[in-house]
């Protein structure tokens, strides 16, 4: 790796101002599984990398079901899936951060440094649109927050401006009667990138048998994560049955715009998106009646 | 010259002080400074596991962490799982069952699935499988690896009843 220095803020405002100071040539330190990568690898250049794991903030994990969750943008994605109450009010989270690489990737990687590389491949982003995360940013003119569906802009870009950081994700509390699952497709059965995501939610109706809303969050199937709003405003009212999933599926394959790359021809994407689509929600459905 | 960092850590149970850069990684100083040569480099991309070393307790590629982030911290890699007299018994059934043929990923192997019996002294062969996920050997199959975790994990319950 080429020379640059090290710092470790120690609070969001020391960060904010480092920062400041160093400009575009310094690069935020959260896991490393992804920026560490690429500073190797010559992809990217720093003059400072400024770690953000001893900001007590952003590694955060505060649960309340009357207020939600609050993760630090920094927490480790093992912190997640072993809270067994963050895991079941946010199932879908926990899956996707159960399946970010291997155990020695989750023991380091965090959801903010996965939202921030920005991949439209990131297994995070679908279950954070599913959960309505919101994003909670610091910078130079303050805090702001944007919600998690509106904060990639193009393939390894996002809303951050020039000297802002992610600090932390919100979580609405859970609410009874809902559900939610995110599903990949990868070749291999661990240890690989999506080829296609679906991340959705939904909240039954009492008798348990009907759709009253639904949020839909696809993965690698356009240049950023998509919110798949239209499928999910069909799904509200609709009977929780499989024929509702397959035609969620067919209209989620619609609005997909994948391309062909190394992991899957453009063809291949439609037809995986229509089937993690239908997929998850009967399995969203499942862990909203309570089985599975 | 680069400017230095003087760290801190407890390496194997005994406290070590040492000297690095800040673009080093956790790898390149357990081995080309501490001479701990136990952890290997497959990759250095976070793919392989034959890195693996346990960060307060925790399995971690040590070629993505960078030594500063480590400072502070406690650190074990393979050379810690024996005792003076004694090899751990993942060490032991390893040799047993013939788990390794070339041995570039099995400290890796050992590190990791210790860190799995710390807190599952019973996993299954699904669990094994998918806990070491991060593991590759490009020699056995696997299936011997995880029959060597399994009867490590029998000794181990044993030795505890
Ligand atoms: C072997 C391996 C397997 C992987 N498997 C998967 C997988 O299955 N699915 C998947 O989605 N990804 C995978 N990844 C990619 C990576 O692990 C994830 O994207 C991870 O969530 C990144 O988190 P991190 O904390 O390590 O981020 P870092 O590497 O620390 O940071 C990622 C990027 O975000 C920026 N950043 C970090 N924190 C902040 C912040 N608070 N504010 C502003 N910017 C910030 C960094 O500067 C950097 O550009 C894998 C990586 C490896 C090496
Ligand atoms: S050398 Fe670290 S994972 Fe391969
Ligand atoms: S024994 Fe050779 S790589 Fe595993």
């Amino acid at each position: 790796m080429k020379e640059f220095e090290y710092a470790a803020a120690a609070s969001v405002d020391e960060a904010v101002s480092l920062l400041a100071a160093h400009g575009p040539r310094a690069k935020i330190l959260s896991g490393g599984t992804d920026i560490l990568v690429q500073l190797r690898e010559g992809l990217r250049e720093a003059d400072l990398v400024l770690d953000v794991k001893r900001i007590p903030e952003l590694t955060a994990l505060e649960f309340d079901s009357a207020r939600g969750l609050l993760l630090g943008a920094a927490t480790p994605c093992y912190r997640i899936y072993e809270h067994e109450q963050v895991k079941r009010a946010y199932p879908a989270l926990a899956d996707a951060a159960r399946i970010i690489g291997g155990w020695q990737i989750q023991t380091r990687a965090s959801v903010g440094g996965n939202l921030c590389n920005s991949s439209p491949a990131a297994d995070t982003i679908p279950a954070l649109i599913a959960h309505a995360a919101v994003c909670h940013i610091a910078g130079p003119d303050g805090r702001r927050s944007v919600r998690a569906a509106e904060f990639c802009t193009a393939p390894g870009k996002n809303v951050l401006g020039r000297g802002e950081l992610l600090v932390a994700l919100e979580f609405p509390p859970p609410v009874p009667r809902s559900g939610a699952r995110y599903l990949r497709f990868i070749p291999r059965n661990e240890m690989d990138i999506a080829v296609a995501g679906a991340g959705v939610w939904v909240r039954l109706d009492p008798t348990g048998q009907q759709i009253e809303e639904a949020r839909i969050g696809l993965a690698a199937v356009a240049p950023t994560p998509l919110e798949a709003t239209e499928v999910a405003a069909w799904l509200a009212g609709r009977p929780a049955t499989p024929e509702s999933f397959a035609e969620a599926g067919r209209m989620a394959q619609a609005i997909a715009r994948p391309i062909t790359d190394m992991r899957g021809t453009a063809e291949y994407r439609r037809h995986l998106v229509a089937v993690l689509t239908r997929r998850a929600l009967a399995d969203a459905v499942g862990r909203a009646r309570g089985v599975g | 010259m680069a400017k230095k960092h003087h760290l801190s850590a407890v390496v194997n149970g005994e406290p070590v002080e040492f000297l690095c850069e800040a673009r080093q990684s956790l790898l390149e100083v357990l081995r080309d400074v501490l001479h701990l040569t136990g952890a290997k480099e497959g990759c250095n991309n976070g793919n392989c596991g034959a890195c693996t070393v346990l960060l307060d307790g925790l399995p971690v590629n040590s070629c993505l962490v960078l030594a500063v982030e480590a400072d502070g911290c406690r650190i074990t890699t393979v050379e810690g799982l024996a005792d003076a007299t004694h090899l751990h018994p993942l060490q032991q059934c390893f040799l047993e069952d013939a788990a390794l043929q070339c041995g570039v990923c099995t400290p890796g192997f050992l590190v990791a699935a210790k860190a799995l019996l710390d807190k599952n002294p019973n996993p299954s062969e699904q669990e094994i499988r998918f806990e070491l996920a991060n593991n590759l050997c490009r020699c056995t199959g696997y299936d011997k690896i995880v029959r060597a975790v399994q009867h490590a994990a029998a000794r181990l319950r044993e030795a505890r009843t």
